[in-house]
C-alpha cells in the first residue's frame, strides 16, 4: 500500500501530532485497518500480549493489535460468562460489532481465558482462528527449533491468505522494519526515564499504542519525526515522583487513568503494551530468519505474568526494572478479574515490602470512566513520599 | 438390588475400594511428610506419572487436595487465609486452598501433605504454571512445565504421521528427556527403561478400562454416575497412575461394569433422564448438588469432566513398549491434547457424547474459580444447540467458594429445567 493509513499528523507541530495520536487511538472504527482492506490488503488480528508481527509484515499483511477496546460489549456479552476480564468481550466485540474487519486472527496461550478466544472466535466468525502456541517451556534447549517450527506454519497459513510468498530475504527485510520499531520504541522509553518531563506517560502511551494498528514502516516514520521534536520541547522538570506502572501487559487502562497518573507522576518505565516492545534487542539478520526471530522471542526478551521462565523470575525483573529507571515507587495494578496480573500483585507486593520500595496498589478495567477516588488516593500517597 | 444382597460383592465395589486406595494413597503421603521423604507435585492433566513412578517418587495433586477441603466443607478456612495472604477473591480456589495449606505446613483434613521436591506440570491449564510459581517463591523448588502444543483451531487435530503432529512429538519427547535428567538429578538414580517399560504397561492397562468404562456407560439405564462415582473413579485413575493397584483397580472395575450391564443394574432405581455434565462439580455443595438431579430421575451418563480430568485417558491410549520414550510423548500429545480439547472445543466433545450416550439434556456448569473450563462455555452451549435438539441448562458457582454458591437459586433454575424436560417428552408422545 503506497498511501498512509494514517497522515492526519504529517506535517503538523508536536502537540497537534500527538492530539492525532489520541485520537486515532480512540477512534472505535479503527480507520488504519479499513483502509488497508479498502486497498486490497490482508488483516491479521492478533491478541495480546506477543505475536510476531514480521511473519504478517513479510507476506504483505497488517498484523493488527487486538488489545480490546473501551466499548460496550453489546454483541460479545452472551458469549461469555462471569468472571471473565473485559479485553475478552470487547476484542470479540471489535469483530461481531464490525468495527474492524479482519481476515485471520490468532490468540496465545496467555492464560487460561485468551486460549479460550479460538475456538471462541471459530465459531463466531468465518475468518481462520487459531492459536500461535507460543512455547510455555522457555527453559527447554528444544523450544527456540519447536518456536522456529511453528512460526514456520503460522507464516505458510498467513501466505496462503495474502496469496504471496514470503521469501528470506523478505524476511529479513521485515525484521529490519521491526528492528528499527524497537529501537525508536526504546529511545522513546529513554527519554522517559531521563527526561520524564519531555514526555507524559499518556503521551509516550499513545505513541506506542498506536504502532498496533500501523503499517510498522509509517509507525517508524511518526517517531522518528515525534522524537527529535520532543528533545526541543520547551518543557521544564516538576516536583513529582518516579514511578514504574505495571499491570499493563494484556487488558490496557483507559486513556484518562494513565492521563490521571501522569498529573501527579513521572511514569519511567512500564509494561503498558510489553509485546510491541518484548524483544529488547535487534534479531540478527544473517542466518535462518525464523529462528532468530524465535531465539530473540526467548533469549532477548521482557517478562510479563503470562511468561514462565526460570532466569527471569517476575518479582526480581520488576526490581531491575525499578532500578533501572531510577524509580521512587511503583504502580502495581492488574485488570479486574485476569487472574495472572492479580496472583502477580502479591509476589511483587511482597518483595517491594521486603526491598522497603513504597507501592499504590489498584484494580483496572479498560471500560473504566471515573478516576476521581484513585487520584485522591494516589495523590495522598504521593504526598506521603514526597513530604516523608 | 442392594450390594449386600449380591453373594459376590461385586456391584459397588470400585466405589469401596477406590475409597480404601484413597484413603492408603493419602496415608503414605502422610507418611512421607512425617519421614520429610521426596514428593512431586503434579495436577492431573499431565501428570507424567509415568516417569515419575519410574523414579518411585511419591506424587501429590494439589487440585486433590483442594477439592478434598471443600467436599469436606472446609475449604471456606483455606479460602480466607489465603485472602487474607494477599490473593484476589477473583482467582483459582484451588490455589488459594493450597497456599494455606502451605502456610499451614502442610495441613490437610486427610493428614499431612510433605513439601515438594520437586513440580512438573504441563501447560494444559495456565494456572498450573502460576501456582508452581508460588511454590517456587516458597520452596526455591524447581518447576518443570512439559510444554504440550493444543490443537490449533477445532477440528484441526494431526496425529502420528502428519508434519505438524512429529515437529510436536520431537519437542514434547525433547522435554520428557529433559524432565528424565532432572529426576535423575532429585533422586541420584539412573533411569530404568524396564522398570519404565512396567509402569507404561499399568498405565494402558488402566487408559484401556478407563475408555471401555466410559463406554460402558452408554447402557441402559446408566451404570455409574458420572459425575459421582466419576469422581471417585478419577481419583484413583489420577493418584494410581502407572501403579499395579491402579491397573488391578480399574481391571476390577471393568469387571464391576460389566457385570451391571449384563444384569441391566443402573445406578438410580428408575432412571428418567440421562443428562451430560460439562464444567467442573460443585464441590462445596456435592451431595446435595447431585441429588437435585436425582431426585427428578436424572442421572450423568458422561462428563467432559471425565474426559479433562483424567488427563485425556477417555481415548484409551496405549504405549507401545517397543519404543517407550517416543511412544510416550505420543500418548502425552495425544491426551493432553484430548483433555485441552474437551474444555476449549467443549461443543464438539458434547456432540459426541449426546450422540452416543443417548442424552435428554446438558447441564453446563462454570465456575468462578476455573477460567479455562469456564470461558467457552456460554459460547460452546450457543454452538451445540444450534447443531443438537438437546436441552440445556446453564447454571454458575463454584468448585470450591460456597460464597458464589447459592443452593436454592440453583434448585429453582434444577427444577424448571427438569420441569422443561418433563413437557418436552409429553409432548414428544403426544406426537408419536
Amino acid at each position: 500500500m503506497k498511501e498512509a493509513t494514517f497522515d492526519a499528523w504529517h506535517g503538523q507541530p508536536l502537540d497537534e501530532i500527538l492530539y492525532q495520536c489520541r485520537e486515532l487511538l480512540e477512534d472505535m472504527s479503527f480507520p488504519t485497518a479499513r483502509r488497508w482492506r479498502e486497498a486490497g490488503g490482508k488483516v491479521i488480528g492478533h491478541f495480546q500480549v506477543y505475536f510476531p508481527e514480521e511473519l504478517a509484515h513479510a507476506a504483505g499483511a497488517l498484523p493488527f493489535k487486538v488489545r480490546g477496546a473501551p466499548l460496550e460489549p453489546r454483541h460479545a456479552d452472551s458469549r461469555f460468562g462471569s468472571y471473565l476480564c473485559s479485553i475478552l468481550k470487547t476484542s470479540l466485540e471489535l469483530a461481531l460489532g464490525g468495527h474492524v474487519e479482519m481476515d485471520m486472527f490468532v490468540t496465545h496461550p496467555i492464560c487460561d481465558a485468551a486460549r479460550n478466544l479460538a475456538a471462541i472466535w471459530g465459531r463466531n466468525v468465518d475468518y481462520p482462528s487459531q492459536i500461535l502456541y507460543l512455547p510455555q517451556n522457555a527453559n527447554s534447549a528444544y523450544s527456540a527449533q519447536y518456536l522456529r517450527e511453528e512460526y514456520g506454519r503460522v507464516l505458510e497459513e498467513i501466505e496462503a491468505l495474502t496469496g504471496r510468498k514470503a521469501s528470506p530475504a523478505d524476511l529479513r527485510g521485515s525484521l529490519e522494519v521491526f528492528n528499527l520499531n524497537r529501537a525508536l520504541l526504546r529511545e522513546l522509553y529513554t527519554v522517559k526515564r531521563e527526561r520524564p518531563w519531555l514526555c507524559s506517560a499518556d503521551e509516550a502511551y499513545a505513541l506506542v499504542a498506536v504502532g498496533g494498528m500501523l503499517p510498522r514502516e509509517e509507525h517508524n516514520h511518526l517517531l522518528q519525526t515525534v522524537l527529535p521534536m520532543l528533545e526541543e520541547r520547551p518543557a521544564k522538570p516538576q516536583d513529582r515522583i518516579r514511578v514504574v506502572f505495571e499491570g499493563g501487559f494484556c487488558e490496557q487502562p483507559p486513556l484518562d487513568m494513565i492521563r490521571t497518573i501522569a498529573r501527579s507522576c513521572y511514569v519511567v518505565d512500564d509494561d503498558l503494551l510489553i509485546g510491541l516492545r518484548w524483544i529488547t534487542g535487534d534479531v540478527p539478520l544473517e542466518g535462518d530468519p525464523l529462528y532468530n526471530l524465535a531465539q530473540a522471542y526467548l533469549e532477548k526478551s521482557s517478562y510479563s505474568p503470562v511468561q514462565h521462565d526460570l532466569r527471569k523470575p517476575k518479582e526480581k525483573m520488576l526490581l531491575e526494572r525499578i532500578r533501572n529507571s531510577g524509580a521512587e515507587a511503583a504502580i502495581i495494578t492488574a485488570a479486574k478479574m485476569c487472574e495472572p496480573g492479580l496472583e502477580e500483585q502479591v509476589a511483587y507486593t511482597r518483595t517491594l515490602d521486603e526491598s522497603g520500595i513504597a507501592y499504590f496498589i489498584s484494580e483496572f478495567e479498560e471500560n473504566m470512566t471515573s478516576f476521581d477516588h484513585m487520584e485522591i488516593q494516589l495523590e495522598t500517597f504521593v504526598e506521603n513520599l514526597l513530604f516523608s | 438390588m442392594a450390594e449386600t444382597e449380591r453373594p459376590d460383592g461385586i456391584v459397588g465395589r470400585g466405589n469401596r475400594e477406590g475409597a480404601d486406595l484413597f484413603r492408603d494413597w493419602f496415608a503414605r503421603l502422610n507418611e512421607t511428610a512425617a519421614n520429610n521423604g521426596p514428593s512431586a507435585y503434579v495436577f492431573v492433566m499431565g501428570s507424567m506419572a509415568e516417569i515419575l513412578q519410574t523414579f518411585d517418587l511419591p506424587m501429590v495433586f494439589p487440585e486433590i487436595n483442594s477439592l478434598q477441603t471443600a467436599v469436606r466443607r472446609m475449604a471456606h478456612d483455606y479460602l480466607g487465609e489465603a485472602e487474607d495472604y494477599g490473593y484476589s477473591p477473583d482467582i483459582c480456589g484451588y490455589v488459594k486452598a493450597d497456599v494455606a495449606l502451605q502456610l499451614r505446613g502442610g495441613q490437610h483434613p486427610m493428614g499431612q501433605i510433605p513439601r515438594p521436591s520437586i513440580a512438573v506440570l504441563t501447560n494444559a491449564c495456565n494456572t498450573y504454571i502460576k501456582w508452581a510459581e508460588i511454590w517456587e517463591r516458597m520452596y526455591g523448588v524447581h518447576a518443570f512445565v512439559l510444554d504440550v502444543p493444543g490443537t490449533r483451531r477445532a477440528r484441526a487435530q494431526t496425529w502420528p504421521g502428519d508434519p505438524g503432529f512429529e515437529r510436536d512429538r520431537r519437542y514434547v519427547e525433547a522435554q520428557i528427556q529433559e524432565l528424565i535428567g532432572f529426576c535423575e538429578e532429585i533422586t541420584r538414580r539412573k533411569f530404568d527403561i524396564d522398570r519404565f517399560r512396567e509402569v507404561l504397561d499399568h498405565t494402558n492397562q488402566m487408559n484401556r478400562a478407563w475408555e471401555r468404562i466410559i463406554e460402558l456407560n452408554k447402557s441402559h439405564p446408566s451404570l455409574f454416575n458420572a459425575l459421582t462415582d466419576g469422581t471417585i473413579y478419577l481419583g484413583v485413575s489420577n493418584g494410581l497412575r502407572g501403579s499395579r493397584e491402579g491397573s488391578v483397580y480399574f481391571n476390577r472395575l471393568v469387571e464391576e461394569m460389566e457385570y451391571k450391564a449384563a444384569h441391566r443394574i443402573g445406578t438410580l432405581t428408575d432412571e428418567k433422564y440421562r443428562l451430560a455434565f460439562v464444567g467442573v462439580p460443585c464441590y462445596p455443595i456435592f451431595r446435595r448438588f447431585n441429588e437435585m438431579f436425582t431426585e427428578w430421575g436424572g442421572t450423568f451418563v458422561n462428563s467432559t469432566y471425565l474426559w479433562f480430568a483424567s488427563g485425556g485417558a477417555n481415548r484409551g491410549f496405549e504405549y507401545d513398549l517397543n519404543r517407550p520414550l517416543a511412544s510416550l510423548a505420543e500418548g502425552v500429545l495425544v491426551s493432553v491434547r484430548d483433555a485441552m480439547d474437551s474444555m476449549f472445543h467443549q461443543n464438539l466433545a458434547l456432540e459426541e457424547i449426546i450422540d452416543g450416550f443417548d442424552v435428554d439434556g446438558v447441564v453446563f456448569h462454570p465456575i468462578k474459580s476455573c477460567r479455562t473450563v469456564s470461558t467457552g462455555l456460554a459460547d460452546g452451549r450457543r454452538a451445540l444447540m444450534a447443531t443438537r435438539d438437546v436441552p440445556s441448562l446453564f447454571i454458575e458457582s463454584d468448585m470450591m467458594d460456597r460464597r458464589v454458591v447459592s443452593e436454592a437459586q440453583m434448585k429453582n433454575r434444577i427444577d424448571a429445567f427438569f420441569e422443561g424436560l418433563a413437557s418436552r417428552r409429553q409432548r414428544e408422545a403426544i406426537v408419536a
